[in-house]
């Protein structure tokens, strides 16, 4: 069983590295997390792409949850705000894109382009 | 909504959205009386008597985009689909419990789901809100976010390595008192 003793080795062992890190204005994702996003599957997406930003280390880049983005018919959606850039918007994620998404746009700065919601829109009748 | 689950996670958005810095979330498996009792309580800003009415109707939202709104009528159906009820209260300025009641062994009740999840997303999307989660059967087990920032003591419970942490935290206590998603 896990106790706060535990929690409290790792406060210390992650207050020794914080300080290293670059701090400044970093990329925001962001999960839409109303009841068409929950009832679509965004729970996991989360889950994912918080995993996979901590599995890489991207100590300036922030996870988090937003209400109904406005087109539930292509939830889950995932934002994606980089300082200087326009947003991009990923929809119909599920957790087997997520790191793609991280390792291309993320890490690399290219959106990928067949997950975003003009691709999407542009292509649905094909 | 496929589990209770997913339907705790939706309901505290109207407690994020009501500006609550306190949620507390209770589980509570009841076998002798069959039930088994979910209460959410927030602090937030509470609702009037006029908009307690009209809540539990799909037409009913906060929203201005849109004139729908599926939470609480999508919960409370679940409830009594097994025979069990839905009950809000609320005072302006002070805050909204709903608690929601199923028929334990009845067919039609959702499993719990997976509940650790839950907790550790609204916990990470919203670090600046407390949250207490409590799960109850034959044991007790409480999970409280005001703990667990005093034990970090300025270290972002949004890191990565104490995330890990909480979600195997709450998995562990969760699975310890109910044995399983599937109950």
């Amino acid at each position: 069983m896990k106790t706060l003793k535990e929690l409290e080795e790792i406060r210390n062992k992650t207050l020794s590295q914080i300080d290293i890190r670059k701090k400044g204005e970093g990329i925001r994702i962001v999960v839409g997390m109303a009841t068409c996003g929950i009832a679509a599957g965004a729970r996991p997406v989360l889950t994912a792409l918080v995993e996979e930003v901590a599995k890489r280390n991207l100590s300036d880049v922030t996870v988090s949850q937003t209400g109904c983005i406005g087109a539930c018919r292509l939830e889950p959606m995932v934002e994606v705000y980089t300082p200087g850039k326009d947003k991009v918007t990923y929809v119909k994620v599920n957790p087997s894109m997520v790191s793609r998404i991280v390792a291309e746009h993320i890490v690399n700065g290219n959106p990928v382009t067949e997950y975003t919601i003009g691709y999407s829109e542009e292509n649905k009748n094909s | 909504m496929r589990d209770v689950s997913l339907h705790i996670l939706d309901i505290v958005e109207n407690s994020l959205r009501a500006g609550a810095s306190l949620i507390q979330i209770d589980i509570a498996a009841d076998i002798p009386h069959d039930t088994l009792t979910v209460t959410i309580g927030d602090n937030g800003s509470g609702m009037s008597e006029e908009m307690l009415e009209r809540v539990r109707s799909p037409f009913t939202t906060t929203r201005t985009t849109r004139k729908v709104g599926l939470g609480i009528p999508l919960f409370a159906a679940g409830c009594e689909n097994t025979g069990g009820h839905l009950e809000i209260e609320s005072t302006l300025g002070q805050g909204t419990k709903l608690t929601a009641v199923y028929s334990f062994g009845h067919i039609d009740r959702p499993p719990l789901g997976n509940i650790a999840e839950s907790i550790a997303s609204l916990v990470l999307a919203n670090p600046q809100v407390d949250f207490v989660y409590t799960a109850r059967k034959d044991e007790t087990f409480e999970f409280d976010t005001r703990m667990i920032k005093a034990t970090l003591d300025g270290v972002a419970i949004t890191e990565p390595s104490v995330m890990a942490f909480i979600r195997e935290y709450l998995e562990e206590g969760t699975m310890q008192v109910f044995g399983g998603q599937d109950i």
